[in-house]
């Protein structure tokens, strides 16, 4: 057996896998408004992040992406328990003054505020809130970056484009910093509609010379020369792909809407699935380009990945076989716990072990001196 | 390996004459040669780098007439990533030219693009790690990188497909010396090691002219391109690093082209130099000594400490700045210079500590009245430049600083005559934009001016250009600190040295005391005269003019 299938040699787990098993959790977080589930989803990804994460600059974005998190649940709050008309119940909790607005818009400002509404708003808030959570975990397990290095070759100039901006926006705000600070030397103030555009005129003629290197840089490394295509396989790539790709959406929408004809699901995420897979693999063929060391797929990913998906089928299966442990019949009462959807999601914890260690990083020293002096400078 | 025939090349530019950038060029480069392409800022050695890989005229459009053939291959079939296996090409800014995030899959990127087989790929990876010095830097993301490693990330880069002629365009002029000494080390290696041909543009000619074999001189002003041995080309270039301004001075023939060269001819000059002085700086209002100390400082920091987030960079700086000094402020990158301007400027409060410019706090001063008082040109001119037009920009100025109308383009025109005022400051020379923004600082009357590293792409005519326009700052009585790595221009302008060396003032004085005696700071002329204290190719000949002078009567 070769080492990658161990679950204990040290290495860095595909970024693929990270992103499917979080996907797993966000599903089951969809199908749902029980806050049991909910926050039990929400402790399994700290734990898994907290347990595998990097020592890279993105992976503390799970912290920002909770933070965020909070904002949304508190923002939803606000909004339907202070200002709707439309969502109060029975059971007042304080009775706030009141603006007259005209009637019947479901608009309100102030009045009477009821612990249902209150509670319906932390219940879907914390259902969108647990989505993003997932999607933040995904991000700071799995970079983002070395993702888009396994995209399929169809797919690569898509690839080439995104790594580029991602590279691109961190250098548009020091650029934006640095022409700020310079407006002072000029004898002006950086707040207001003036700076803006003194702002942006540096700014974007900076980035598109940049652009315009770059370009002339990959020419002449060799971009897009083993490309040997006709305008007819071209076409035919593109016209599979997109179809697969729009068939995934709508099955991937008849699948968590849960409303939809039944053929707007399965059905219809599988044949997007194929279409697209014969699209890549056409447009695979034709580019001639090799890949250095790509990331392994080996036993750990497929657990890891295995992990995910049991969680979203279980919570589909409770969906169908058990509805009321999963939607609340009234807001007030205390949710009950569906322990099938639970098992499934408790599955979701053995990444923590499953995903192979990190390799210790020798350079880590050497990093932080030079942040140092990139700070200096 | 390069030939070019009869090229001639012309810009379809609607806003330029229709004047050929390149005329009926004929060149020919053997294989394992080390070639200097030199000339003036503008004059086309760019475009004669660009047509040896076809990105001229394949990916900037123009005509070309004529044949560049490298290797057997017709760049007129041949597109640059035909040539990519052939041809490994380095921009100017090695940064924006990073198609990837780290340096393995940076070194990988043209060999995935020539499609080779994997086993291949991660066989040149390591060798071109090993062959660079970059194996410990091998999973480090590239923006982490110092230049001058990034620079040799880049090199490398190119290297992986194995081309068998390298083209850099001015690798080293962004660097620090120390970083500019590794790039060199590095292109060394690869002519005498692997008999590269490599063909390079550079601008600090003192640090690469010994190293070539042959030089091609781009005049760019229609007379023909010529090339030839380095001692002939250089005997009557327009462009010469100082060694051989004072070769020819001297009348040294074949001309040095090295320090070491120099130094080993240098003994009947120094005798002939014993005992003259060379002509003092002019420093604080042109007089010397005692009246100096007694004006009173522009600038004045006492124990000055400034820093990011509990990192103090600055440790502790007492100093003062006078009417009339022009202060050289040295030390390798990340030591401290750019924050010290930024204090002086009021950019960044300082932690702890004093710091008054024309009496006052910069910090605490709104921009408006900032400009008054002190004005910096940023390390990127263009930065303080925003408008469509050189006049629109200076009229924006004379509102900033409150003046009459015209100021600031009289003061542009005085510092860069024949610039037409409808032009966009973009399509300016590097030192056309220097100049307009210094233009721009100048309005205001500050009497602090700092520059922040401006030689970066300068020429030899536009840094003497600059060094005049500085002399005249002083003479004006305003006190002008210049942060730069350029020992050179030091030497030619500078009365007085500071240097920092992580966050700590280490030396000051006046610039013969300071840079004469120190490996990293002392200009070529005073590394071959030494211990006598010469600096420039200027001061020699005037002094050997005078003695000639004596000894005729």
């Amino acid at each position: 057996m070769r080492a990658q299938h161990l679950i204990t040699y040290p290495r860095n787990l595909h970024p693929g896998a990270w992103w499917l098993w979080a996907l797993g959790l966000a599903a089951a977080a969809s199908r749902t408004q029980n806050p049991v589930p909910l926050l039990l989803i929400l402790v399994v990804t700290g734990f898994v992040v907290a347990a595998r994460k990097s020592d890279a600059p993105w992976a503390k974005s799970y912290g920002a992406f909770l933070k965020l998190a909070l904002i949304i649940i508190a923002i939803r709050i606000v909004f339907q328990a202070v200002l709707s008309s439309g969502s109060q119940g029975p059971t007042v909790l304080v009775t706030l003054p009141e603006l007259p607005v005209p009637g019947s818009t479901g608009i309100k400002l102030g009045g009477v505020i009821s612990l249902e509404a209150v509670l319906r708003a932390f219940y879907e808030g914390l259902q969108l809130a647990t989505i993003l959570c997932c999607v933040g975990a995904a991000n700071s397990l799995g970079s983002a970056r070395r993702l888009l290095r396994s995209v399929p070759g169809a797919l690569y100039e898509v690839g080439v484009a995104c790594v580029i901006a991602l590279t691109f926006a961190p250098q548009l705000v020091t650029d934006a910093a640095r022409v700020r600070s310079a407006h002072r030397l000029r004898g002006h103030s950086s707040r207001g509609f003036g700076s803006l555009k003194r702002l942006a005129m540096p700014v974007l003629e900076g980035a598109l010379e940049r652009s315009v290197e770059l370009a002339a840089a990959m020419d002449s490394r060799g971009y897009g020369r083993t490309t040997d295509e006709t305008r007819v396989s071209r076409r035919l790539t593109g016209a599979l792909v997109f179809g697969g790709l729009l068939g995934i959406c709508i099955g991937v929408y008849g699948l968590l809407s849960g409303t939809s004809v039944s053929w707007m699901g399965l059905p219809m995420l599988v044949a997007g699935c194929l279409l697209g897979a014969v699209g890549m693999s056409v447009g695979g063929r034709r580019t001639g380009r090799t890949k250095y060391r790509p990331d392994p797929w080996a036993a750990p990913e497929w657990l890891v990945t295995g992990c995910g998906l049991a969680a979203a089928v279980t919570m589909f299966v409770s969906v169908e076989t058990d509805p009321t442990s999963l939607f609340l019949v009234s807001v007030t009462a205390v949710p009950p716990v569906p322990l099938l959807a639970c098992a499934g999601i408790l599955l979701c914890l053995l990444p923590a072990v499953l995903a192979p260690p990190l390799p210790r990083s020798t350079a880590t020293k050497a990093t932080g001196a030079a942040e140092l002096v990139g700070v200096a400078r | 390996m390069i030939r070019f025939d009869h090229v001639s090349l012309t810009y379809a530019d609607a806003l330029k004459s229709r004047a050929p950038v390149l005329r009926d060029v004929n060149l020919s480069i053997p294989e394992g040669e080390l070639c200097l392409v030199i000339g003036r800022t503008g004059s086309g050695k760019t475009t004669l780098l660009r047509a040896i890989n076809g990105l001229v005229p394949h990916f900037s459009g123009g005509t070309l007439s004529g044949r560049v053939v490298v290797n057997g291959r017709d760049t007129k079939d041949h597109r640059p990533r035909d040539l990519a296996d052939v041809v490994g090409f380095v921009g100017q800014d090695p940064l924006s030219g990073f198609v990837t995030d780290t340096v393995e899959d940076e070194l990988a990127y043209g060999m995935e693009s020539l499609g080779l087989p994997p086993d291949v790929m991660r066989r040149r990876v390591e060798e071109t790690l090993d062959l660079l010095g970059l194996a410990e830097l091998r999973n480090r993301p590239l923006t982490d990188l110092s230049a001058g490693q990034q620079q040799r990330v880049a090199i490398g880069s190119v290297l992986t497909t194995h081309p068998r002629v390298l083209v850099l365009d001015e690798p080293t002029s962004a660097l620090d010396p120390l970083a500019a000494e590794e790039v060199l080390a590095t292109m060394q290696r690869l002519v005498h090691d692997l008999g590269l041909t490599v063909v390079l543009a550079e601008h600090r000619l003192e640090r690469v002219v010994q190293y070539a074999d042959r030089v091609v001189l781009v005049p760019g002003d229609g007379r023909p391109v010529r090339d030839g041995p380095p001692t002939s080309i250089m005997q009557d270039s327009p462009i010469a690093p100082p060694v051989v301004e004072l070769g020819r001075v001297v009348g040294w023939r074949p001309l040095p082209l090295s320090v070491r060269d120099a130094r080993r001819r240098a003994d009947p000059v120094r005798a002939q130099l014993a005992g003259l002085e060379a002509p003092a700086r002019p420093s604080a209002h042109g007089a010397a000594g005692n009246e100096a100390e007694a004006l009173s400082p522009v600038a004045l920091t006492e124990q000055l400490v400034a820093g990011y987030n509990n990192v103090p960079v600055l440790k502790g700086i007492s100093t003062s700045l006078r009417p009339g000094e022009v202060v050289a402020l040295m030390g390798r990158n990340g030591s401290g210079k750019s924050t010290l301007l930024k204090t002086l400027v009021g950019m960044k409060r300082p932690t702890s500590g004093q710091i008054r410019v024309d009496g006052r706090a910069p910090a605490t001063l709104r921009p408006s009245q900032l400009l008054r008082h002190v004005g910096l040109v940023p390390q990127v001119p263009a930065d303080l430049l925003y408008a469509h037009t050189v006049a629109l920009e200076c009229e924006q100025a004379d509102r900033d600083a409150a003046v009459s109308a015209g100021t600031t383009l009289g003061i542009f025109e005085r510092l860069s005559p024949d610039v037409p005022a409808g032009q966009h400051p973009r399509d300016l020379s590097e030192g056309q934009r220097l100049t307009l923004a210094l233009a721009i600082i100048l309005a205001a009357r500050p009497a602090l001016v700092l520059l922040d590293e401006p030689t970066r792409g300068l020429d030899y005519t536009a840094k003497h250009r600059l060094v005049e326009i500085l002399h005249d700052l002083a003479r004006e009585g305003r006190c002008v600190v210049l942060a730069t790595h350029d020992v050179e221009l030091v030497a030619e302008v500078a009365s007085r040295v500071l240097v920092i060396a992580d966050g700590e003032l280490v030396a000051d004085g006046p610039t013969a005391d300071i840079v004469v005696s120190s490996p990293a700071f002392a200009p070529q002329v005073a590394k071959i005269l030494s211990p006598q204290r010469w600096l420039t190719p200027t001061d020699v000949a005037t002094a050997l003019a005078e003695v000639t002078e004596v000894t005729q009567l």
